[in-house]
């Protein structure tokens, strides 16, 4: 009888399929507030970086805990530093936040469409993430900033519950520094100490430098948000047709095929996250897809 | 006189408004200026003036006597400063300080209401448009309440 000879772990050949995981190992991970921390995922074989758009995910498998959907929060220009930002709120990102340097996991993807940057060119860019939806925001900031001769004015309104909920300080600062890049940032609840705006995020809306007619929007954060936010816009002249929004459902085999997170006649996997207000409008409205 | 009603038409709040009702107001309009930290009106003394801003920020904020002054709003360029001055018994509900070095457009809460009741069509504009203001700031409220980035949503 033929005997398979074991490889290690991380050494198995690459499938093609878009089900199985290929191998990683923790690069590190760092906190970014109490609850959420961002990691650097290196391949175990060594292999090539996969390259990612802005606005995929991964499907991140923590072997005998379950697997997840994690957007990719890193530059789409250095795709050897695979970096997801999770807030630790279930039991497999509770789990990613134990992996210590150099432990393994499994990574699927990338999957879902992208935040359409190449469409925006010309435009008025007007970025509006709410909580840890900056983080799949992040990678299309990096690549407009990449590019910024190609847009108009480019604007980062985000809003989060508190101070102490704010992600990517030291890049805020940054970007706030630029003046080719309008940064307003919001809070819900102030505590002592912050100086900033204090509201919800689509009151940053009227406060923004951008021409309305003009300008492609890309919103992500929790759903009541975005449905507050695509509104604002809409009244400030946004064209509907312009805002694209960043959905998140149950998703679980990230492909299309169980059906978990299906949104009416959307598969948000397969034929999201990222998807243009006007196909997603009328169902954000329904109670109960 | 003629700047300040170029200034007040300016204005989001009051953009769009008949020259005739403009020119009324302006007789109830002056420019104010704040520095940074001062206060602009305390809760619980006369809501008398309606401020429009032009320049800078302010913070709404609440007492409490164990944390101090919290801020529960800021509002800044373009956005109205107080509705007290609209209904009895004319008394600020809350403490307002310039965040920045901030310009406004002052208009007298007596003064306008004098006006208001003089021309009810003045009246019936203003009051809609104060309206607007309440209802957005009603819903942001609102949605501030809900705590959408909870762990529950």
């Amino acid at each position: 009888m033929e005997t398979i000879p074991e490889k290690p772990f991380g050494q198995e050949p690459m499938s093609t399929d878009p089900r199985h995981f290929r191998a990683y190992r923790m690069k590190r991970r760092w906190q970014e507030t109490h609850d959420t921390f961002t990691i650097e995922l290196a391949a175990m074989d060594g292999s090539e970086p996969v390259n990612f758009a802005p606005g995929q995910f991964n499907m991140l498998y923590v072997f005998g805990q379950g697997e997840v959907p994690i957007s990719i929060s890193g530059d789409p220009r250095q795709p050897s530093a695979l970096t997801h930002t999770v807030r630790a709120v279930g039991s497999a990102t509770k789990s990613l936040r134990r992996l210590k340097a150099g432990e393994g996991l499994g990574v699927r993807g990338p999957y879902g469409s992208p935040w359409p940057l190449e469409g925006a060119r010309g435009n008025d860019v007007v970025v509006v993430a709410g909580g840890i939806g900056l983080a799949p925001l992040r990678p299309a900031l990096y690549e407009l900033l990449h590019r910024r001769a190609d847009y108009g004015q480019i604007v980062l309104l985000y809003g989060t519950r508190s101070p102490t909920d704010i992600l990517y300080r030291k890049e805020l600062a940054r970007w706030r520094a630029r003046f080719d890049l309008e940064t307003l940032i919001t809070v819900d609840r102030a505590t002592d100490g912050w100086h900033g705006h204090v509201g919800v995020v689509s009151t940053l809306i009227s406060k923004a430098s951008f021409t309305p007619a003009n300008t492609t929007a890309l919103i992500c954060g929790p759903e009541i948000m975005i449905r507050f936010t695509a509104l604002a816009l809409e009244k400030r002249g946004v064209t509907p047709e312009n805002i694209y929004v960043s959905l998140e459902r149950n998703m679980k085999c990230a492909v299309g095929f169980c059906g978990h997170c299906q949104f009416g006649p959307l598969f948000v996997c397969r034929d999201g996250p990222v998807f243009s207000y006007p196909r997603v409008k009328g169902l954000l409205a329904v109670r109960e897809v | 006189m003629e700047n300040l009603e170029r200034i007040l038409a300016e204005h989001p709040f009051l953009a769009g408004m008949e020259p005739s009702h403009l020119e009324i107001l302006v007789g109830c309009a002056s420019n104010v200026r704040f520095e940074i930290g001062q206060l602009i009106f305390r809760q619980g003394e006369d809501a008398d003036v309606c401020y429009l801003l032009r320049r800078g920020r302010v913070s709404v904020e609440v007492f409490s006597p164990n944390r101090g002054p919290v801020v529960i709003q800021t509002v800044g360029e373009g956005d109205v400063l107080g509705w007290s001055w609209l209904t009895p018994p004319y008394y600020w509900h809350f403490d307002a300080r310039a965040l920045d070095p901030t310009l406004a457009i002052a208009l007298d809460g007596k003064c306008l209401r004098r006006k208001c009741d003089e021309d009810h069509g003045l009246g019936y504009v203003l009051l809609k448009r104060v309206a607007t203001i309440i209802e957005q700031r009603l819903q942001a409220t609102r949605l501030q309440l809900l705590d959408v980035y909870g762990n529950h949503s």
